[in-house]
């Protein structure tokens, strides 16, 4: 080992090392001169009576403590005075915190590498013995890569104990169970494929680790082997992608019948919260036009069309349980997603086209928070596309109500068509009418 | 054609007068494959530092959605007001960290730098098919990197609409700041970045099919540059619809047209545009970004499938396999990218559709998995860190590939799509592999980009922080995907069901800051090794292919003499009978009589003749 002083990354370390000695250190000491800081600063702010003075006081307190030599002080202070300015509100303390979690850091390096250089010391003294083995350290990787082996195998068991049982809840839908039984068969598929190759990749390299008097099999192909192994997976896939492709059909082919007879209710889209409409009375959603979009008409529907009339505005989602019910989904301005993890259910929300989600809830509200043993348990739907600042907080509560429940719930909702709607609807017609008339006459 | 160069460069070698180099032409406005392929690597490096630490700024937010971090507002001003990041600033963080880590580090920076170094080597020539291309390709990147980086100095800020800048959220500028000025940066960078992909994938392709030294036919390639000539094609023929998305998407924008707006009332504002369709968006730009993520993925495949064969001093298990199961992918790659829009209300029927396709494009995954394990069965494996780098790839590669059965079934990701499971998904078999796949090839060829070796310790360091950090980031995440967590959400606080998560956020911040740190240690090791490593031999690894005949110190032209011919396929590693565990290319059957099996000569028969008069003599029984 030999100590240059002319090593530019010693000299580099070295000098980083001093520079956060220089931050760091007196933080240990502030805690004795912090009053002293304090009064420091008080005394500078309140002497200082003009702007300018303010801001060669700030560098001042931040850097008088750190060095106690006034020279690099008033030196330091001049040239970040400019930018002192800006930072002048934080707290000085912020930085010394920042300098002394680098500190930790080089300390740590520092540490590694001592203790880099205390194991080239020791495979040295063995090379000097004569003792050294080449393959020492290529058995130590492989011994780690085994152990990595029962860690990932612990990992995963663990991961699927602790947190799978957070994440796990059965759909309360009915498609919901056709998918829950698709995820459990490609769980177990896929989780038993990983671990299987995981174990057989990192016990290979454990026993196939390089020995020296040993050479490798040369085994460049087995075509029969490579046939088995396209063939297996291409059989697991063919089945999975039937299955799959059969529950998606399900869930999204609706027969037309069925499509009519359900609970027909549209879900609005926005930055950053949702609108629910009902149909009201006749079972039929009001045309909506977004050019007729106004303060007072924020969901821009068009009265003209008198099955709006009577069309339901809700807070929250409420539909009947065992009921299919039909969503009509838009979008005001930008896409949305309209997501309810617990039904088993997304659909975007695109501007200019309506997309459509049929489903059937199996569990209403209350049985859910007895199943959860969580009385304020509320299945949720959630923004799930990227939509700006709101996105992270654009839910909307879903709950699901027995069907008396549902039809009592109703009636007590308020209209689209309030009464000052109705008011400026009617006053715009009878201009309309009044402008039709003097043509008329004209 | 190849036989002009030769001339040229052999015999004039040592005294051309024209090798007088400027600075400016040796290290800046180079032609050389080589330095390209340095600056590439560079660039690359740099951008994936800058990518990551943004990653740390928004796991910090995450992790600590209920507390400040002054120093935040030291380096982020207004975005980190009272030291907590806002919500629009992480979400351009989430973008630009997107972005960055997709096209910069992950195309150019793996791609560029080893296609630029290998292609010539392994193949024997003496550069690309045109170096002023290559040359054209770095400078577009550069600038494209250039301009990212600038959209953090934008009053606005950078664009902040997802990676995939769906409009309309990203043509109106009224709906998220980031869609301003910044946005507008985002889609120039962007086709610039293309413009840089076209043509060097243009100069790879015609320089694989051209420019092979004598001997050097198609099925004597290394996988390395397989991967590098699919990837290339896909490239090639997917990124200039990109440029079409985003150029109709700077009309949208800037010139009033209504390729991708119809209905929109935005901030109460009534829009003007009719027509339009945001789906069609997401029809062109995923038939890029599907694609994308083979060209992120397969160059890392052929660097792993060279680094395991070599380290396991054992041919590549089913190399015809290896190549089929490229070009499967390579085809397949783009008749899937409808699996990435289920839920967007495209046509059911499509998305059944979509979902075969995706589904079949296993098949050709698995193979590479499972060969790679076959080619470690029995082998005499060496652990350097490319090595368990290319082992971690395949791990990652595994782990994360097994979830695409979820998020590839149209059914199951009616309830993933959009969620952290997606997130864990593709980190971790396209970021973490294709990064693992990176580092690997930095690990292996840096004694052939600078001659010099890297610090093993470092390098056996570097893996495992980095193997466990990625590890206990990503795999957690499945998990909050299945609870339903919807990716890019701010803060888990305002919904019950999420709370619990926040102390699995915990964990993985902590995880990601580790292996953030850990990156020091490759910094430290990859900067100081290129003037302070051990100088490097020749042939460091004992490995077969081309790169490792030419001299240490680079050179124009790569070999002081002539090419060299090639006879044999680069996999000859422990040929039962030679005594050593390892044949080049260039050595000729009839200096290793003793190994040969009839197998080689693929059918010529003079050649089968000769061994077996050779093995009668020899008392050899094959």
């Amino acid at each position: 080992m030999n100590l240059k002083i002319n090593n530019p990354f010693k000299s580099i370390w070295g000098l980083l090392l001093v520079a956060s000695l220089f931050f760091a250190v007196p933080t240990v000491a502030s805690q004795q001169d912090s009053t002293a800081v304090e009064a420091q600063t008080e005394t500078t702010v309140d002497t200082a009576g003009s702007a300018e003075a303010d801001t060669t006081a700030a560098p001042a307190t931040d850097e008088a403590p750190a060095t106690t030599d006034a020279t690099v002080s008033t030196g330091t202070s001049t040239t970040t005075a400019a930018a002192a300015e800006e930072t002048s509100k934080i707290d000085p303390q912020v930085y010394k915190n920042f300098f002394y979690y680098v500190l930790l850091f080089l300390v740590i390096c520092t540490v590694i590498a001592v203790i880099g250089r205390i194991h080239s010391l020791y495979v040295l003294t063995k090379k000097m013995n004569g003792k050294y083995d080449p393959l020492a350290n290529n058995t130590f990787q492989a011994i780690l890569l085994f152990l990595f082996l029962l860690f990932f195998l612990w990992g995963t068991y663990y991961s699927f104990a602790v947190w799978g049982d957070w994440a796990w809840r059965e759909a309360v839908t009915e498609h919901g169970k056709d998918y829950d039984q698709m995820f459990i068969v490609t769980t177990v598929l896929t989780t038993a494929v990983m671990v299987i190759m995981h174990i057989l990749i990192l016990t290979f390299t454990l026993i196939y680790r390089m020995r020296a008097k040993r050479k490798a099999y040369y085994y460049p192909h087995n075509d029969t082997i490579e046939k088995i192994w396209t063939i297996i997976p291409a059989t697991v896939l063919t089945i999975l992608v039937l299955f799959g492709f059969f529950t998606w059909r399900k869930i999204t082919n609706v027969p037309e019948e069925l499509q009519k007879s359900a609970i027909q209710i549209e879900v609005l889209g926005e930055q950053f919260k949702w609108s629910v409409r009902y149909p009201g009375a006749d079972g039929k959603i009001g045309k909506r036009n977004y050019k007729l979009t106004t303060a007072t008409n924020p969901y821009g529907i068009d009265f003209n069309d008198k099955a709006s009339w009577d069309d339901i505005d809700a807070t929250d989602i409420v539909i009947p349980v065992g009921k299919s019910v039909r969503f009509h989904i838009i979008s005001k301005d930008i896409i949305h997603s309209f997501y309810i993890p617990d039904f088993r259910v997304q659909i975007n929300a695109v501007p200019g086209m309506t997309n459509y989600f049929q489903f059937t809830p199996t569990v209403t509200t209350e049985e859910m928070r007895d199943r959860m043993n969580d009385p304020s348990y509320d299945y949720i739907m959630l923004c799930n596309k990227i939509c700006g600042q709101g996105h992270f907080n654009m839910g909307k509560k879903v709950i699901v109500v027995t069907e008396a429940e549902y039809k009592e719930w109703l009636t007590k909702q308020g209209k689209y068509f309030t009464e000052d709607l109705q008011k400026e609807f009617a006053q715009n017609n009878t201009e309309i009418e009044v402008d039709q008339q003097t043509a008329s006459l004209n | 054609m190849s036989s002009t160069v030769i001339s040229h460069d052999a015999m004039h070698h040592d005294d051309h007068g024209h090798h007088h180099e400027t600075f400016l032409t040796k290290y800046v406005f180079s032609q050389d494959h080589k330095m390209i392929a340095k600056q590439f690597l560079i660039t690359g490096i740099i951008m994936a530092v800058f990518a990551m630490l943004l990653s740390i700024l928004f796991r910090i937010q995450l992790a600590w959605p209920d507390k400040d971090f002054p120093i935040l507002e030291v380096f982020l001003g207004k975005w980190a007001e009272g030291g907590r990041i806002k919500p629009d600033f992480f979400l351009s963080l989430v973008t630009i960290h997107g972005t960055m880590m997709v096209f910069f580090v992950l195309t150019a920076g793996l791609s560029g730098t080893f296609s630029n170094l290998l292609i010539p080597y392994q193949l024997g020539a003496r550069d690309m098919a045109s170096p002023l291309m290559n040359m054209l390709s770095y400078w577009f990147f550069f600038t494209a990197c250039v301009i990212m980086i600038a959209s953090f100095f934008v009053e606005s800020g950078p664009a902040s609409a997802g990676w995939t800048i769906y409009p309309p959220l990203s043509s109106v500028p009224t709906a998220i700041p980031g869609s301003g000025l910044g946005m507008t940066l985002w889609l120039a960078s962007m086709v610039l970045f293309i413009a840089s992909q076209v043509l060097g994938g243009v100069n790879y392709i015609s320089t694989i099919l051209n420019m092979r030294t004598k001997g050097m036919d198609l099925w004597r390639m290394p996988l390395t540059i397989w991967a590098f000539f699919l990837t290339a094609i896909v490239g090639l023929l997917s990124f200039p619809v990109l440029v079409s998305a985003v150029v109709l998407l700077i009309f949208d924008r800037s010139a009033g047209t209504s390729f991708y707006l119809s209905d929109l009332v935005v901030q109460g504002e009534i829009l003007p545009n009719e027509g339009g369709s945001p789906i069609l968006f997401q029809h062109l730009f995923w038939f890029l970004g599907h694609p994308e993520v083979y060209i992120v993925v397969m160059p890392a495949m052929g660097i792993t499938s060279e680094v395991i064969s070599t380290n396991s001093r054992k041919p590549i298990f089913g190399y015809h396999a290896m190549v089929y199961s490229l070009v499967g992918i390579t085809v397949l790659s783009f008749i899937v990218w409808g699996h990435h829009m289920f839920v967007t209300g495209m046509n059911p029927f499509l998305g059944g559709v979509f979902m075969i396709t995706t589904l079949i494009i296993a098949v050709p995954s698995a193979v590479k998995a499972f060969n790679y394990t076959a080619t470690l069965w029995r082998g005499n494996i060496r652990f350097t860190p490319a090595m368990l780098f290319a082992i971690g790839m395949v791990s990652f590669f595994i782990s994360g590939g097994v979830t695409g059965l979820f998020v590839g079934n149209a059914a199951l990701d009616i309830h993933l799509h959009d969620t952290y499971f997606v997130v864990a998904h593709f980190h971790l078999v396209m970021g973490s592999a294709s990064i693992f796949g990176m580092l690997c090839g930095v690990y292996h060829w840096y004694p052939k980009l600078f001659g010099r070796m890297m610090n093993t310790k470092l390098g056996y360091l570097h893996f495992w922080l980095t193997f466990l950090g990625a590890y206990l980031v990503f795999f957690p995440m499945h998990f909050m995907g299945v609870d339903g967590v919807p990716r890019r959400y701010y803060a888990f606080t305002e919904f019950p069901f999420m709370e619990k998560w926040v102390s699995v956020n915990l964990l993985i911040t902590w995880a990601a800051i580790v292996a953030a740190l850990g990156q020091v240690a490759f910094l430290v090791n990859f900067f100081g090794s290129i003037w302070k490593g051990k100088k490097a031999v020749q042939n460091p690894w004992g490995a077969n292919t081309l790169e490792w005949t030419t001299p240490v110190e680079h050179i124009h032209g790569n070999w002081p003499g002539e090419i060299p011919t090639v006879y044999r396929w680069p996999y000859d590693y422990s040929k039962p009978g030679h005594d050593e565990d390892f044949i080049p290319q260039t050595v000729p059957f009839s200096q290793t009589m003793s190994s040969n099996q009839m197998h080689d000569f693929e059918g010529d028969e003079e050649a089968m003749r000769i061994q077996e008069e050779w093995n009668k003599e020899n008392n050899r029984v094959e």
